[in-house]
């Protein structure tokens, strides 16, 4: 594990509009993930694992406190930094996929690259060693609406994975698996960390997952309860 | 570039739904250009058709005479001076004496407009070549409408009666030696022709004459006292305003078809937004700005134009090539209505026409496309993402 601290989290607070009230999602949030990690954000539904994902992928902003992702502060970054922060840095793996249904899934896996404005012979490069580590080269030219469950998560593990971001945020990666699949792309997961050094970070209350984890960051009604680090 | 490509692969993906905003866009372009090159064609043809029949390279005006007044008739004529003489004897100009006067076919009062031409002439398609005829009787040539109107027939025998310079009524007899076919109903519909000769001597007015018509090619230049030059744009000016007026009937035209083509691609993008939530959330999450999302929406719903042009084109570029090769014909009796217009209509489209259409269709479906794409940018992407409805 690289020890350098790719993303701090210092007395962060989220609060929603409700009405006329406010929602506090998240309360007095401090911490600190270093490069190489595999951690986990786990709780039940409505403890603020998404919301804390969300801000740590600059897709929204802390009402209080402050988030530094990649020495980024995202509440202050405007909508262009905070783009190019997710699309240089940051790999997104979401529960229902988010493929896009018109695109084989080579265009799916190449999207990321499109906005990088890579040339095409190196996007084709990438494309291919992705789908190589997710075992998916004999489904190029397939379309999402034609793949498993599975297959279409390892599609959005290749999408996330092409750009070789420094951090991967998977929220609830296996909710829509089986369990087989799930521990597939979990493998599949953990020797990505293995061999590439990527930061993962996952929102979860899937035993499954959990189970994977390195480093357990446990939420419950928005404040961090419990930090375990896998012996 | 990038929103281009992306645009391109959305619009090939959603396949159907593509070619049905094309096929209903595609045709809406055709008619649009086949409704406007009608229009031109017919534009051109009356205006030919008038320059080749009636007006040469323009008119000069004897200065009293106002063809919508008859009783400025009697007044406009005047002698043409030697100068005026020679010009008409090299073929630069051509004198039309008018006259009023009745005729009574099958013992029926006509009111008509007797005018004379030299029998010469050349300057204009008016085939006075035929006035020709044996010496009992004056010899006239009438439009079809005429002979239709008066029931006359090539060999019919016509009183005609007139008041010479005088004031003095006469009375002769004329005889029909050619009905002429011709798209200008101005010099057919209650015009009977003559030889100027016979009518300046029926009318006591030798060397006189009302209009002097300009040749095309090398028309007399230069002013004639007494008589006033109208030139083209003058002399087409009821054809201008008539193709203007139904330019208006083809703007409306327009404007259902393009609405209907455009209310295809309002619905279509509308319906995107809501049903590709998730693909925007996701095209944001994977680094594109709200701004950026809007403009590949916004390029996708224009795509839809230059898709269906290249549609119309594949299509509809044989379709008006039949149609301006073969013409469109014209309702019968849509002449007798008083405007210039051929039995069948050819069909003119120009560069201008196709880009310009191009253009418009182009511009306003950017603009429909883009009005339902704002939303995008109020959207907060992490509901997008998972697909709530906002």
């Amino acid at each position: 594990m690289n020890n350098s601290a790719l993303i701090t989290i210092t007395d962060l607070v989220k609060r929603f509009p409700m009405g006329k009230r406010e929602f506090t999602a998240l309360s007095n949030i401090n911490l600190t993930f270093n490069g190489g990690e595999f951690a986990g954000i786990i709780g039940p539904s409505g403890s603020g694992k998404t919301t804390l994902l969300n801000i740590i992928g600059s897709l929204d902003v802390p009402t209080e406190g402050k988030a530094v992702v990649l020495d980024n502060s995202v509440g202050n970054l405007n909508t262009r930094q905070s783009a190019d922060l997710r699309n240089q840095y940051l790999g997104f793996i979401f529960q229902t996929y988010n493929l896009l249904a018109v695109y084989t899934v080579f265009e799916n896996v190449e999207l990321p690259l499109l906005l990088l404005k890579m040339a095409a012979s190196e996007r084709r490069k990438l494309v291919n060693q992705s789908l190589e580590w997710v075992g998916l080269t004999d489904k190029v030219n397939s379309r999402p609406a034609q793949l498993s469950g599975g297959e279409c998560q390892r599609v959005s593990i290749a999408r996330a994975m092409v750009k070789e971001p420094k951090i991967v945020l998977a929220d609830e990666p296996t909710a829509n698996l089986d369990a087989k699949n799930s521990h597939h792309i979990l493998q599949t997961m953990e020797k990505l960390n293995a061999d590439l050094g990527t930061t993962f970070i996952f929102a979860t209350h899937d035993e499954k997952v959990i189970q994977y984890l390195k480093r357990k960051i446990s939420l419950e009604d928005g404040q961090v309860v419990a930090d375990e680090v896998k012996g | 570039m990038l929103a281009l490509k992306l645009a391109y692969r959305n619009l090939m993906g959603a396949k159907l739904r593509t070619w049905l905003n094309m096929i209903v866009l595609s045709m809406a372009f055709l008619v649009i250009i086949w409704n406007k090159g009608l229009l031109n064609g017919w534009d051109q043809q009356a205006r030919r058709d008038t320059i080749d029949w009636e007006i040469g390279g323009g008119v000069y005006w004897q200065e009293n005479y106002d063809p919508y007044d008859p009783y400025t008739i009697e007044d406009s004529h005047g002698r043409m001076s030697d100068v005026t003489l020679k010009a008409v004897e090299d073929g630069k100009l051509t004198p039309i004496l008018i006259a009023q006067a009745s005729i009574y076919p099958e013992g029926r009062v006509q009111s008509v407009s007797m005018r004379g031409i030299d029998p010469a002439q050349a300057l204009l398609d008016l085939p006075a070549n035929k006035l020709t005829g044996d010496n009992s009787s004056v010899p006239a040539m009438i439009g079809q409408r005429a002979a239709r109107n008066f029931k006359l027939n090539v060999g019919d025998y016509v009183t005609v009666r007139w008041r010479d310079v005088n004031g003095t009524f006469d009375a002769k007899e004329m005889q029909i030696v050619h009905i002429f076919k011709t798209n200008v109903s101005t010099i057919d519909a209650r015009v009977v022709w003559v030889p100027l000769a016979d009518l300046q001597e029926m009318m006591q007015m030798p060397t006189e004459t009302t209009l002097l018509v300009t040749s095309q090619e090398a028309g007399f230049q230069g002013s004639i006292p007494g008589w006033i030059f109208k030139d083209h744009y003058f002399l087409l000016t009821e054809i201008r305003e008539m193709i203007e007026m139904k330019s208006v009937s083809g703007q409306v035209m327009f404007l259902i078809l393009m609405s209907l083509a455009m209310l295809a691609i309002f619905d279509t993008q509308v319906l995107s937004i809501f049903r590709r939530q998730k693909e925007i959330g996701t095209h944001i999450a994977l680094g594109m700005t709200q701004r950026q999302v809007v403009a590949l929406f916004t390029i996708e719903g224009a795509m839809h134009a230059v898709l269906a042009a290249i549609l119309a084109a594949l299509y509809g570029f044989p379709l008006l090539y039949l149609q301006a090769k073969s013409g469109w014909s014209m309702p019968e009796g849509t002449d007798d209505f008083g405007m210039t217009i051929a039995d069948i209509v050819y069909p003119s489209y120009s560069l201008g026409l196709v880009v310009g259409t191009t253009l418009i269709v182009l511009i306003t479906t950017t603009i429909v496309s883009y009005l339902p794409a704002r939303r995008i940018s109020k959207m907060n992407p992490t509901d997008a993402i998972r697909g709530k409805i906002q």
